[in-house]
């Protein structure tokens, strides 16, 4: 017991509070595994943030809304594919452009839309099963995407280690010229992983403005894509390590305000430093020799392919 | 190979044109292949080669003329189409990916895989069946360059491929690595699969092959049987001009220049291979050749010696003197300067002009800094004089390094070097992608200095050079260095057995 919270509760909220860089950081650990650095996932989660908002009470209906923020994202995504696959800009440079587009136009989008409450998301109802004493209150009353997100983990997981499309996936961030060489559309095969990672993002964002906060304000997604950036390192570009680096990182920074309530002996700004501490470190021993193999990352990640010859 | 005549012809490619912006890579070219028949394709870099059998495995699109596969016309679009009529290549480079398994590998270059676990026990069998044993569950990164090698030539074995097409297949591998590769191939060429073989080594191709077409300049020049060829006449007919060996003066051995003991030191480099006590010494005016299969600490040995890669005290003297500790700067003004064998981004700077390459290695011994300001005036006579002295083709010393051909840019580099009257030269792959002319005054520039008292380093992997110019030999083979031995005397299946022998291949042979 933490000073008067409920364990209980403290894990479920955890769980909710997650489901956003979840979400971001499995799509990005798609785009990574295909080679491509995209910084732009903060600028994708309020694209998708403000979309999914507008099209929801536009609708009424919290699915459609979903849907249009997993859009928007995906749209926004499409320009960095564009600019950095066809036109072979420079990636960090334009994921961070991206980052800072997506802040402006969603917040020129949202105007208008302040202090609107949306329609609500329900919880799945099931049943008994909800009215199991902690258990129930842990793992069986929260709303679908809370579900979905860890299934998609746990489908992009099996993808990336069982398909061919996975292995396809992996040998195109590995090596693109051994990709093409072998008749592999490196450049269509990364579009499209872009745009998973662009609709991932979108999710994770109409998830803030929909049912984490509910509501849209300016700068909604307060650094979550770049917490996802963070774990998709942290991670190690394995899967199951993004749900543990969310849970453990993506949490904590959304769980603030109960920890100080707690009285937590650890200030939380030490907390919310420590998921880019981690990556730092986890960087400095990617670049050190032989750990760059290791750590599981994709050898061609951030270079742009241009078929030659 | 009996019955010539009765041979089906398979591939037959009529005029085929192939331009890219600027060069026309092949320029009206025709040959065929019959069933079972092994036939090189000869040219020098830049001939046209690559492009041609790039065509044949629907990587590129012909311009114009017309290929037919067995009696059909044949236009892949893309190497799938290649391959589901059963054309197969094996690569030079870059088809392999190091941080995946060789089942992994081998299915991502086949149509229809089947199920990992099944693949596993099919490489194997098909492997053993054809004497290249491998281990399906291995890294591709874990492996030495003959068993990459070996995965590649499996991955097209496993589709029953009519026509295999094979890119210098030779370069990475020892001698003994070699003829396990001839036997494989005239096993399948006796089993009716028709080989096309890419190589400048002619002594090879007059030992494996029925036929040869001869490209230069993207035009075929001649075509010959191998077999009733000399390999000098070949050779000439490939480069247009009658070659000279280089000549070597008759010199006296002086004090030792460079001593190395007891270097060990850890690869920086991904799937590097670390150096392992490695000891030797080069005295002045000796050429001491350094072979050895890619990979097996070349590159690694070139930054230990360089200064890039800092040792342990005692490891390493100039002219009596500790230099273990010193960065490339101060190793340079003591004497040591080094060439690395990527030439772009390691030698040179790819965007950076002519002159300015030259100042970033020629500054500490050339004196092109004063007071930290650049002295251009000089900087531009010293580049000037590198264009001058090793007939470096290019429109002017203001260009930038990546404009000009790999050869022309390799003797920039290369002479850069040695314009700086250093006592020890290292240099990494003197010739690698040179073609015979430049090669030649690449290799005679090296002796020259070696005459005129130098130390000289020189690690390759081309046997023929070493045994051209080199006075020692040592080989590399997984990060040691073998005791040097010279030159003269030593017969190709000693230097074999230096290199490593056939990294336990001998085995699965014997059992057949």
């Amino acid at each position: 017991m933490l000073g008067g919270i409920n364990p209980a509760i403290l894990i479920a909220s955890l769980m909710v509070a997650s489901v956003p860089i979840i979400l971001a950081a499995i799509g990005e650990l798609v785009v990574e595994k295909a080679g491509v650095l995209n910084l732009g996932v903060e600028g994708m989660m309020i694209m998708g943030a403000i979309c999914g908002f507008v099209t929801a009470v536009a609708t009424g209906n919290p699915y459609l809304g979903f849907l249009g923020g997993a859009v928007g994202g995906a749209l926004l995504s499409l320009i960095f594919g564009v600019l950095t696959q066809y036109f072979l800009s420079n990636q960090v440079a334009t994921g961070l452009a991206l980052t800072l587009f997506g802040l402006g136009l969603s917040s020129m989008i949202g105007q208008g839309y302040n202090g609107i409450k949306p329609p609500p998301t329900g919880v799945v109802p099931l049943g008994p099963l909800s009215d199991i004493p902690a258990l129930g209150r842990i793992l069986f009353s929260h709303d679908w995407v809370v579900y979905a997100s860890i299934l998609i983990v746990a489908a992009v997981w099996a993808v990336l280690k069982y398909t061919r499309t996975g292995l396809i996936l992996r040998a195109v961030g590995e090596s693109h010229d051994a990709a093409h060489a072998l008749g592999y559309k490196v450049i269509r095969i990364r579009m499209l992983a872009i745009m998973f990672g662009g609709a991932m993002a979108g999710l994770g964002g109409a998830y803030i403005s929909l049912v984490r906060v509910p509501q849209w304000t300016d700068g909604i997604t307060a650094g979550a894509g770049w917490i996802a950036l963070a774990i998709v390192v942290f991670a190690s570009w394995r899967p199951w390590r993004i749900l543990l680096g969310a849970y453990l990182f993506g949490g904590i920074t959304v769980l603030q305000l109960n920890l100080q309530a707690a009285g937590a002996a650890i200030p939380v700004q030490y907390l919310s430093m420590s998921p880019y501490l981690i990556t730092i470190l986890v960087l400095v021993i990617m670049s050190s020799g032989k750990g760059r193999a290791s750590m599981n990352a994709p050898a061609a990640l951030g270079q742009n392919f241009h078929a030659s010859r | 190979m009996t019955g010539e005549t009765t041979r089906p012809e398979l591939l037959a490619v009529s005029g085929v044109t192939k331009a890219y912006p600027g060069v026309v890579a092949n320029s009206d070219v025709s040959f065929s292949i019959k069933a079972g028949e092994v036939h090189a394709l000869l040219g020098e870099n830049g001939a046209g080669k690559s492009t041609l059998v790039k065509m044949i495995y629907g990587l590129v699109k012909p311009d114009s003329g017309s290929m037919r596969l067995s009696g059909a016309a044949y236009a892949p679009n893309e190497p799938r189409q290649a391959r589901a009529s059963g054309v197969a290549m094996v690569f030079q480079h870059f088809s392999l990916f190091e941080a995946l398994s060789v089942a992994e590998n081998v299915a991502l270059g086949m149509e229809n895989p089947p199920k990992l676990r099944d693949l596993a026990s099919r490489i194997r069998k098909v492997s053993e069946e054809y004497g290249l044993p491998l281990d399906p569950d291995r890294m591709v990164g874990d492996l030495s360059a003959g068993e990459r090698q070996r995965v590649e030539i499996i991955r097209c074995l496993l589709q029953d491929p009519k026509l295999l097409i094979m890119d210098e297949p030779t370069s990475v591998l020892t001698p003994q690595e070699v003829d396990i590769l001839f036997k494989t191939l005239r096993q399948l060429s006796a089993e009716g699969t028709a080989i096309l073989y890419i190589s400048h080594k002619l002594e090879e191709i007059r030992a494996l092959c029925d036929e040869a077409t001869i490209l230069r300049r993207g035009k075929v020049v001649a075509t010959c049987t191998p077999r009733d060829r000399s390999a000098r006449e070949m050779a000439e007919l490939m480069v247009g001009a009658t070659l000279t060996p280089p000549e070597r003066g008759t010199k006296a051995k002086g004090d030792v220049a460079l001593r190395v003991a007891g270097l060990s030191v850890a690869s920086p480099i991904p799937f590097g291979t670390s150096l392992k006590n490695i000891g030797f010494s080069v005295a002045k005016g000796e050429v001491l050749g350094i072979a050895g299969v890619a990979g097996n600490g070349q590159d690694e040995l070139l930054l230990a010696l360089s200064g890039e890669l800092r040792t342990a005290p005692g490891t390493l003297s100039i002219d009596g003197a500790d230099v273990s500790a010193l960065g490339p700067n101060d190793r340079r003004r003591a004497g040591l300067v080094a060439a690395p064998e990527e030439r772009l981004g390691h030698a040179a700077a790819p965007d950076m002009s002519l002159v300015e390459n030259a100042l970033l290695s020629g500054a500490t011994r050339q004196g092109l800094v004063k007071n930290g300001f650049i002295d251009w005036p000089a900087t531009r006579s010293f580049a000037e004089g590198i264009v001058k002295d090793f007939d470096v083709r290019t429109p002017g010393t203001h260009v930038a390094a990546r404009a000009l051909s790999g050869g022309n840019l390799q003797k920039f580099v290369v002479g850069r070097e040695l314009s700086q009257a250093p006592t020890v030269i290292v240099i990494n792959q003197p010739t690698w992608g040179v073609d015979a002319a430049a090669a030649a005054a690449i290799r005679q520039a090296i002796l020259d200095r070696a005459a005129t008292g130098a130390a000289v380093v020189v690690i390759s992997q081309d046997l023929d050079e070493l045994l051209e110019i080199a006075d020692n030999f040592a080989a590399l083979n997984e990060g040691r260095l073998t005791q040097p031995r010279p030159v003269a005397g030593l017969t190709i299946d000693e230097i074999g057995l230096m290199m490593g022998g056939a990294h336990g291949m001998e085995v699965a042979h014997h059992a057949h």
